[in-house]
C-alpha cells in the first residue's frame, strides 16, 4: 500500500515482545546446536538459524514488512546477487579436480619434467643428451 | 545574426564567478567539469598509449627500461579505466544531457551530484599521488599474489580507486531516482528516449557491482598492509579468490562502459536516419538483459587461473548469453537505418564507425569466450585488440558521436564540420591500422605486456605503432577544431541537427533552469512519422525564419 509508505506505522508493543522473545530463543538454538556435530552440514544449520533471526530483525525491527513494497524488493534483490556472487564462486572453490584430479595437489619439487635421454648420433659418434620433447617430434622428420 | 545569437541568459554565463562554479549545483555545469576532467584524462592516458606504441616500435628496448614499461601500461589501462571511460559517458554527457531529456529542471539529488565530480576529484588527485611515489607495474587488474609482494605504490593507487567507485556510486543513485521521480508528466516508461533507458541500465549496474569494487581493493588493502590472509594459500586463503572479487565487479563494469555508448548510438541512428527507431521495446529491455546477464559471466576472465573447470564450462556456456541483447540492438540499429532519410554529419559517421567495430569487438569476444579457444589466446594481443574494439570502437567512438552531436546544445556553438568528418575518418583508419593488426599478431603467440618480443613479429607491431600516430594525429584535429569552436564556433541555435527530443527545444546553451517555461509532452521521441519540424540553421539562413 502507498499509504504506507507516508504514514509512520506504529507496532503494538507485544510484537516487539515477541520477535525479541523470538531473537533470544532461537539464540539459544544457536548455542545448543553447537554442541552438536552434524558434519559438512554444521554451517548450513547455522546459517538458517541466523537468516531466520536476520529476517525477523529486518521485517519487524526495520519495519520491511510494513514499508512499500519497493524496498523488500531491493533487499531481497541485493540477497539474490550475494547469493549468485557466492554460489558461482563455490562452484569453482568446491570442485577444483572434478575433471583432472590431480590439479588440486601440491607441486611435486621433484617431478622428472622432461626424461633425459641419452642417444648415440652415429654419425659422429658423439654421445648426445636430448630431452624427450624433442625426441618426440624427430620421427616425424 | 539575430535569431541564432547566442542568448544571454545561459547556464554558462549566469551565474557568475569561479565561486559560482565551484558550488553549483546545476546539473549542466557539473557535467561540463566532469567533461573537462575525464577529457584531460583521456589526453594523458592516451598519450602513455602513444608512448608505449612509440616503444613497441622496435623489438628491443629503445628509450624506456623494462619497469618504466610495466608501470606505463598499468598506467595507461588505470587511467582510461577508471579515470576516463567508466565516468565519461554517465557522468559527463548523462549528467548534461539526462534531466533535459525528461523535462526536468535538475537531477534529483543536486547536492550529491557535486559531491560525486568531487569525490571524483579527490580519487584521481590519490590516484595521482600514487603515480608520484613510485608508480604500479600490476596492470590495472591488481592480481594476488603479485600486487600483494611487490613494492610499488598499490595501496595508494587501491583506495584512489576504492574512492573513485563512490562517486560512480552517486551518480548512479542520482539517475535511478531522477528517472523514477522527475519525468514530465505524460512520459511513461516506454515514451522516455533511448539514452534514457540505457543510463537507467548502467545506473543499475553501477550501484549493484561497485560496491563489490569497493570490499576487494579493501581487502587487497588489508592483506597487503596487515596481512589477513583471505588472498594467502600459506594462512588458508585463496590467490584466485581475489580475482573472484575483482570480476565479480570489473566484468558488469565493462558493461556500464559500453551500456551507455549503446545508449548514445539508439539515438545518433533514430535522429540521422529521421526514422522512428526500429523496436523500441527490444533496445530498451536488451539493455536491461545486459545489465542482468553482466552478472553472471564473470569467470570467462579466469578460464587459465586455475578455477575448477565445471565453473570454467559453465561460465563459458553463460557467456555466449551475452551474444543476444547486444545482436538484438545491432539488428535493430541496421534496420532503423534500412529506407531512413540517413544523413552522415559527423554524429552519424561515428555511429556508423561504432556498428563497424563494436560488431567486431563483440564477435571476437565470442571466440574469447568460448573455453577450448581462449586457453590458447588468453593474454595474448587478441584479447588486447577485442577489448580495444569494444571499449575504443565502441565506447569512445560512441563518446565521440556523443560529444559531436549535444556539443551544440552544450557550448551553443558549432565546429567545423568538414574537419570533424576529416578527423572521424582518421580516427577510423588510425584505429582499425592500431588493432586490427593486433588480432593477427595475438593469434601469431604475441603476449600481451611484453615489453621486447621476437623478430617475427615486428613489421606487425611496427605497422600498429604507425597507426598508433596516426589515432593521435586524428584527436589532435579534433582537440584544435573544438577549441576553435569553443572560441569562435557559428552560434547553433535551438536545434541545429533537425531532430526530436526535449533537450532540443529549450535554447543552446539552456538557461540555468533548463526551459524557460514548463515543457509539455506532445509526441514520442522517435516520431518522425508524425512531427514535422524545423531545423534552425536552416531557419537562419532564410530571409523570413519561422518561429
Amino acid at each position: 500500500m502507498s499509504a504506507n509508505a507516508q504514514t509512520h506505522h506504529i507496532l503494538p508493543i507485544r510484537v516487539y515482545l515477541a520477535v525479541g522473545t523470538a531473537l533470544l530463543v532461537l539464540t539459544a538454538v544457536t548455542v545448543w546446536v553447537a554442541g552438536h556435530d552434524y558434519g559438512e552440514y554444521n554451517l548450513i544449520v547455522a546459517m538458517i538459524i541466523a537468516a531466520v533471526k536476520a529476517s525477523l530483525v529486518a521485517a519487524y525491527f526495520m519495519h520491511l514488512r510494513y514499508d512499500n513494497k519497493v524496498y523488500l524488493a531491493v533487499f531481497v534483490g541485493a540477497l539474490l546477487f550475494l547469493a549468485v556472487f557466492i554460489i558461482l564462486t563455490m562452484l569453482d572453490t568446491l570442485r577444483r579436480g572434478d575433471v583432472n584430479a590431480i590439479e588440486t595437489g601440491p607441486i611435486d619439487q621433484n617431478a622428472v619434467i622432461y626424461q633425459q635421454q641419452v642417444i648415440d648420433t652415429s654419425h659422429t659418434g658423439a654421445m648426445k643428451s636430448v630431452d624427450s620433447a624433442s625426441t618426440h617430434t624427430s620421427p616425424a622428420k | 545574426m539575430g535569431a541564432t545569437a547566442i542568448p544571454e541568459y545561459n547556464f554558462l554565463r549566469y551565474p557568475k564567478g569561479l565561486k559560482s562554479w565551484l558550488l553549483t549545483q546545476d546539473h549542466k555545469r557539473i557535467g561540463v567539469m566532469y567533461f573537462a576532467a575525464i577529457m584531460f584524462f583521456f589526453f594523458v592516458g592516451g598519450l602513455l598509449a602513444v608512448i608505449l606504441r612509440t616503444e613497441l616500435f622496435s623489438n628491443r628496448s629503445s628509450f624506456m627500461s623494462s619497469d618504466t614499461y610495466n608501470q606505463f601500461f598499468t598506467l595507461h589501462g588505470a587511467i582510461m579505466i577508471f579515470l576516463f571511460i567508466i565516468p565519461s559517458i554517465p557522468a559527463a554527457i548523462g549528467n548534461f544531457v539526462l534531466p533535459l531529456q525528461i523535462g526536468a529542471k535538475d537531477v534529483a539529488f543536486p547536492r550529491l551530484n557535486l559531491a560525486s565530480w568531487y569525490i571524483y576529484v579527490v580519487g584521481a588527485f590519490v590516484c595521482l599521488f600514487a603515480i608520484v611515489s613510485g608508480g604500479v607495474d600490476t596492470g590495472w587488474t591488481f592480481y594476488t599474489p603479485y600486487s600483494t609482494t611487490t613494492s610499488t605504490s598499490v595501496v595508494s593507487m587501491t583506495l584512489g580507486v576504492f574512492i573513485l567507485g563512490f562517486s560512480s556510486i552517486f551518480t548512479g543513485l542520482n539517475f535511478i531516482v531522477t528517472i523514477h521521480k522527475l519525468r514530465v508528466p505524460g512520459m511513461t516508461w516506454f515514451r522516455m528516449p533511448l539514452m534514457v533507458w540505457g543510463l537507467y541500465a548502467t545506473a543499475i549496474i553501477q550501484v549493484l557491482a561497485t560496491p563489490v569494487l569497493g570490499i576487494t581493493l579493501l581487502l587487497l588493502i588489508l592483506e597487503k598492509l596487515v596481512g589477513i590472509g583471505i588472498f594467502d594459500p600459506a594462512m588458508g586463503g585463496d590467490p584466485v579468490l581475489f580475482q573472484h572479487f575483482f570480476w565479480f565487479y570489473s566484468h558488469p563494469a565493462v558493461y556500464i562502459m559500453i551500456l551507455p555508448g549503446m545508449a548514445i548510438i539508439s539515438e545518433l541512428i533514430a535522429h540521422f536516419s529521421h526514422r522512428h527507431i526500429f523496436g523500441y521495446k527490444a533496445i530498451a529491455f536488451s539493455s536491461l538483459g545486459i545489465a542482468l546477464v553482466s552478472f553472471l559471466v564473470w569467470g570467462h576472465h579466469m578460464f587459465v587461473s586455475g578455477q575448477s573447470e565445471l565453473a570454467a564450462i559453465v561460465f563459458s556456456f553463460l557467456t555466449f548469453f551475452v551474444g543476444i541483447p547486444s545482436g538484438i540492438k545491432v539488428f535493430n540499429w541496421m534496420m532503423t537505418l534500412y529506407k531512413g532519410s540517413i544523413e552522415f554529419k559527423t554524429p552519424m559517421l561515428y555511429a556508423l564507425s561504432f556498428l563497424f567495430l563494436f560488431t567486431i569487438g563483440g564477435l571476437t569476444g565470442i571466440f574469447l569466450g568460448a573455453l577450448p579457444v581462449d586457453v590458447h589466446l588468453t593474454d595474448t594481443y587478441f584479447v588486447v585488440a577485442h577489448f580495444h574494439y569494444v571499449m575504443m570502437g565502441g565506447t569512445v567512438m560512441a563518446l565521440l558521436g556523443g560529444i559531436h552531436y549535444w556539443w551544440p546544445k552544450m557550448f551553443g556553438r558549432m565546429y567545423n564540420e568538414f574537419w570533424a568528418k576529416v578527423a572521424c575518418v582518421i580516427i577510423f583508419v588510425g584505429f582499425n591500422m592500431t588493432f586490427f593488426s593486433q588480432f593477427i599478431l595475438g593469434t601469431k603467440g604475441m603476449p600481451r605486456r611484453y615489453h621486447n618480443y621476437l623478430d617475427q613479429y615486428q613489421p606487425l607491431h611496427a605497422f600498429s605503432s604507425v597507426g598508433a600516430w596516426v589515432l593521435g594525429f586524428g584527436f589532435l584535429i579534433f582537440m584544435i577544431y573544438m577549441i576553435h569552436s569553443l572560441m569562435r564556433g557559428r552560434p547553433a541555435g535551438n536545434n541545429p541537427w533537425g531532430v526530436l527530443g526535449f533537450e532540443w527545444e529549450t535554447t543552446s546553451p539552456p538557461p540555468p533552469e533548463n526551459f524557460a517555461k514548463d515543457p509539455v509532452l506532445s509526441h514520442g521521441p522517435y516520431d518522425y512519422d508524425t512531427v514535422l519540424i524545423q531545423r534552425s540553421d536552416i531557419a537562419a539562413q532564410r530571409p523570413v525564419g519561422r518561429a
